[in-house]
């Protein structure tokens, strides 16, 4: 294990995968012109004394919790623990929501995500959420992908023609639909369009990719093709993965995290968890006691 | 209870075709051609050229609609996007008053108000003299009737805007605002389209309203300044007169038929795309 | 600051101004109307008859068209009622969701509630002088309950479609009948059919067009159906243009009628729908 990740550390220095794909520090050399390679380089992802009560529930009941840089954690858990919201709340799109009380902090570099009031607007591009369903968005294969950017005043079409080109390969579908730019997103399959939300997301450049179940919509060889995405794009994002399926977590985690009816019960290595859980509620979890 | 649901059904048809037999004797002396784009309007001479009062209707219609489309939209996207409890607590009761005030309140209101209002200040900044019962105020009229109509429809088609694709939006970094512009406004256009459309064809057949605030001359408006006498005011006020002269109340019945055609396409096109909306969201 | 923050700014401040003049309006026109009302208003207007005439009499209330609105508005009620409560059962109980009837059958509804009222007077005038009647308290209420039936089937369909189907499913499986389980929806959406049925009588009250073509209008109260019967919008419209100031008073103290039984209709079908809503299911 030590082994492997000393090859991982490796790899993250040179910027370049095995298989010869450029992603990683490289592609600055790739595309000079592009505006916006990552301003800050956040490396810090921290969760405070989080609480979130929606109405009369208490959902989230102090949350602490440090994000490791460049590694895939895995929140696992059963359904309705908060797996869900704890990721909302990490974007604050719990903003868009009536009636969710949130105290706590979650830092961000060195900024607050909870008290950033307006400035969330311009933090909310430094962490891509990715979601259970694909959802595109009412517009071209090609403006799905330039949103992000337009939104952020690039509106050089040269730059984005690169830029959507750039990302829809790193994702792996630049192949599959580079003749029809130009049709409705959601014309694509299924697997396509959570593919094309990913390089959607990864177009404006966040350190942190949150992903809700991001794999369970979608066939067994789509959900392979994400999944093995995901363990490429690590040597350059943090990558948060919210799953159900204990299986996929053993496959891609780096860490886990086990939450329970909205406590945090245990965190870890995903070896230490997987093969010594200290609580009695992950030995259950893990166990298939319950699920 | 099967034969009245069919009976009431049947009500369309047979609006339609009472209307038509009632109108028929118009058509054999005048070609339809002439009856729409004709301006020539002498009933007792057998003349009767449509135009006029089409224009006066599409006038009046079509400032209704450029003065209430903003105010409603933006008032369904803030109820919707922006506005928090209390607020809307207090804007839908406002909202029901003004869909439930009659027609002829707004006709009371009109006179009362917007009439003197054009003519003693807004109309002497442009032309030497009007009444005040003009074109505009028929439009303003109207306009405040139908806003209720549009807002309430505006509000229910952004609701069904599912709420993941604000999130995506706002999750990539986009204001408000953004994600509004780009994807909640992009998403509902049909929908924005069919709910004019619908009030068009309800600002069409207004009738005591527009009666009691344009002027009702029979000649094609010249500005918005000018009178005009929209196709219901024309139906409504000369009601009286259609017994004394077959051919008039031939004529009267071929407007209220043209009222009756236009918008019958106009409800099923927008209704048919509304349907569509709400079932490809629930 | 960047542009996208700006245009924010500037469209959040365009939409508070949007819905002040939606407020603007409602209280602008109810206070146009409840104080010229409220001037002319006296105990005389709604207990006594126009003396010497509607038009230019200068004594006397408009009690005829109070009565008049009374009898059409609510024998129409009645007999929409008798029509409506059974289509929406048919079509909320026996056809199945997705049936094509029941679709066009909305889509008909939705089309008879766009069309103007004017048409409905004029359809119902051809109507009359089929059957040879004149105007009058029973033309008046053919018209008035015509134009009555979409109403109520559109809202009170909306109703009863907020009813689950499962509890159908769940009453059928323990062997009732179609019309017992009628009994267990009546109980759930007799709220909503209540509320329905205030809001659809404010509406039918309001319509002058329909009814200046078929009932007429009069200085006394109808003793008959086949006598001519006023109605208050009328007595709004028509009295506004008379030139004599008494006359125009009564227009005002009408209208102040007119718009207070409307407000409290409204008023009332808001307060069942708070009062009971918490019984329900969802």
């Amino acid at each position: 294990m030590r082994i492997k990740s000393l090859l991982t550390h490796l790899s993250n220095m040179t910027g370049a995968t095995p298989d010869g794909k450029l992603i990683g520090r490289a592609r600055k050399f790739f595309r000079p012109d592009y505006k916006f390679v990552r301003e800050t380089e956040d490396t810090k992802l921290e969760v405070r004394n989080l609480n979130v009560h929606a109405k009369d529930n208490h959902i989230l009941k102090n949350i602490n919790l440090m994000l490791p840089d460049r590694k895939i954690t895995c929140i696992i858990g059963p359904s309705g623990c908060g797996k869900t919201t704890l990721l909302k709340t990490m974007n604050r799109l719990t903003d868009l929501e009536e009636g969710f009380r949130i105290t706590g902090e979650i830092i961000l570099g060195n900024e607050d995500i909870i008290g950033s009031g307006e400035k969330i607007i311009s933090l909310r591009r430094r962490i891509g959420l990715v979601s259970q369903k694909p959802c595109p968005l009412p517009m071209s294969v090609f403006e799905n992908v330039a949103y992000g950017c337009r939104i952020h005043g690039i509106g050089n079409r040269r730059k984005l023609k690169m830029i959507v080109k750039y990302y829809l390969e790193a994702v792996g579908l630049w192949n599959e639909v580079k003749d029809r730019l130009n049709t409705p997103a959601s014309r694509l399959s299924i697997g396509q369009q959570q593919r094309l939300c990913l390089a959607r997301s990864l177009a404006v450049e966040p350190r942190f990719i949150l992903a809700d179940e991001a794999t369970s919509a979608l066939d067994p060889l789509s959900s392979k093709n994400i999944e093995e995405l995901f363990v490429k794009l690590k040597r350059d994002y943090s990558i948060v993965m919210v799953t159900h399926t204990l299986r996929q977590a053993r496959r891609i985690a780096d860490y886990v995290i086990f939450m329970y009816l909205g406590e945090l019960i245990e965190s870890g290595a995903a070896e230490q968890i997987f093969n010594h859980p200290q609580h009695e509620l992950t030995k259950e979890y893990l166990s298939g006691a319950f699920s | 209870m099967f034969f009245l649901t069919v009976m009431s059904l049947m009500l369309v048809f047979l609006m339609g075709m009472g209307l038509f037999l009632k109108s028929a004797p118009i058509f054999e002396e005048h070609t339809l051609g002439e009856l729409l784009f004709s301006s020539n309007w002498k009933p007792l001479k057998g003349e009767f050229g449509f135009l006029p009062f089409l224009v006066g209707t599409l006038w009046v219609t079509g400032i209704a609609i450029v003065l209430s489309l903003p105010v409603a939209l933006l008032t369904a996207i803030y109820l919707t996007e922006y506005g928090d409890r209390r607020v809307k607590k207090y804007v839908f009761p406002a909202l029901d008053i003004l869909a439930g005030l009659p027609s002829v309140i707004y006709g009371v209101w009109g006179t009362l108000l917007i009439v003197p209002w054009i003519s003693e200040i807004l109309a002497p900044h442009f032309v030497e003299f009007s009444t005040g019962y003009t074109v505009l105020a028929g439009g303003i009229v109207l306009g405040v009737m139908i806003l209720p109509l549009l807002t309430s429809l505006f509000i229910e088609i952004f609701a069904s805007v599912p709420g993941q694709l604000r999130e995506t939006s706002m999750s990539l970094g986009a204001t408000r605002w953004q994600t509004i512009k780009k994807v909640v406004l992009r998403k509902t256009f049909p929908g924005i389209l069919a709910a004019v459309i619908l009030a068009v064809s309800r600002a069409f057949g207004e009738t005591i309203a527009v009666l009691m605030v344009c002027g009702n001359m029979p000649h094609i408006p010249r500005s918005l300044f000018d009178a005009a006498y929209p196709l219901p005011a024309l139906i409504a006020n000369n009601y009286g007169e259609m017994l004394s002269l077959p051919d008039y109340e031939a004529a009267l019945m071929f407007a209220a038929l043209v009222l009756f055609v236009v918008i019958l396409l106009f409800n099923l096109v927008s209704r048919s795309v509304l349907y569509r909306i709400e079932k490809s969201f629930t | 600051m960047q542009f996208k923050f700006i245009e924010e700014k500037i469209f959040k401040v365009l939409m508070y101004m949007a819905t002040l003049t939606v407020f603007g309006f409602v209280l602008s026109i109810v206070w146009t109307v409840a104080s010229k009302g409220w001037n002319a208003m006296s105990w005389d207007m709604i207990t006594k008859l126009p003396g010497g005439g509607f038009y230019i009499g200068k004594e006397g209330g408009f009690l005829n068209a109070i009565a008049g609105s009374l009898y059409i508005v609510g024998i129409s009620a009645l007999l929409g009622l008798s029509v409506s409560i059974p289509v929406v059962f048919y079509l909320n109980v026996y056809l199945k969701k997705r049936s094509k009837l029941a679709y066009a059958a909305r889509l008909a509804y939705d089309v008879l509630f766009g069309i103007p009222s004017i048409v409905y007077g004029a359809f119902g005038f051809t109507l009359m002088i089929y059957f040879g009647l004149r105007t009058s308290l029973l033309g008046g209420i053919i018209v008035v309950t015509l134009l009555i039936i979409p109403v109520f089937i559109r809202s009170m369909d909306e109703a009863a479609r907020q009813f689950p189907r499962e509890i159908l499913d769940a009453a059928y499986s323990l062997g009732a009948t179609r019309y017992e389980t009628i009994r267990v929806v009546l109980r759930q959406i007799a709220p909503g059919i209540a509320t329905a049925t205030l809001l659809s009588i404010g509406r039918a009250i309001g319509d002058a067009a329909g009814v200046m073509f078929t009932a007429g209008y009069t200085d006394s109260i109808p003793s008959s159906l086949s006598q001519p019967a006023a109605t208050l919008p009328l007595a709004v419209f028509f009295q506004m243009s008379s030139p004599v100031k008494e006359v125009q008073e009564r227009a005002y103290a009408a209208a102040l009628v007119l718009t207070l039984i409307v407000l409290v209709l409204s008023l009332a079908g808001r307060l069942i729908t708070s009062r009971f809503s918490k019984n329900k299911l969802q």
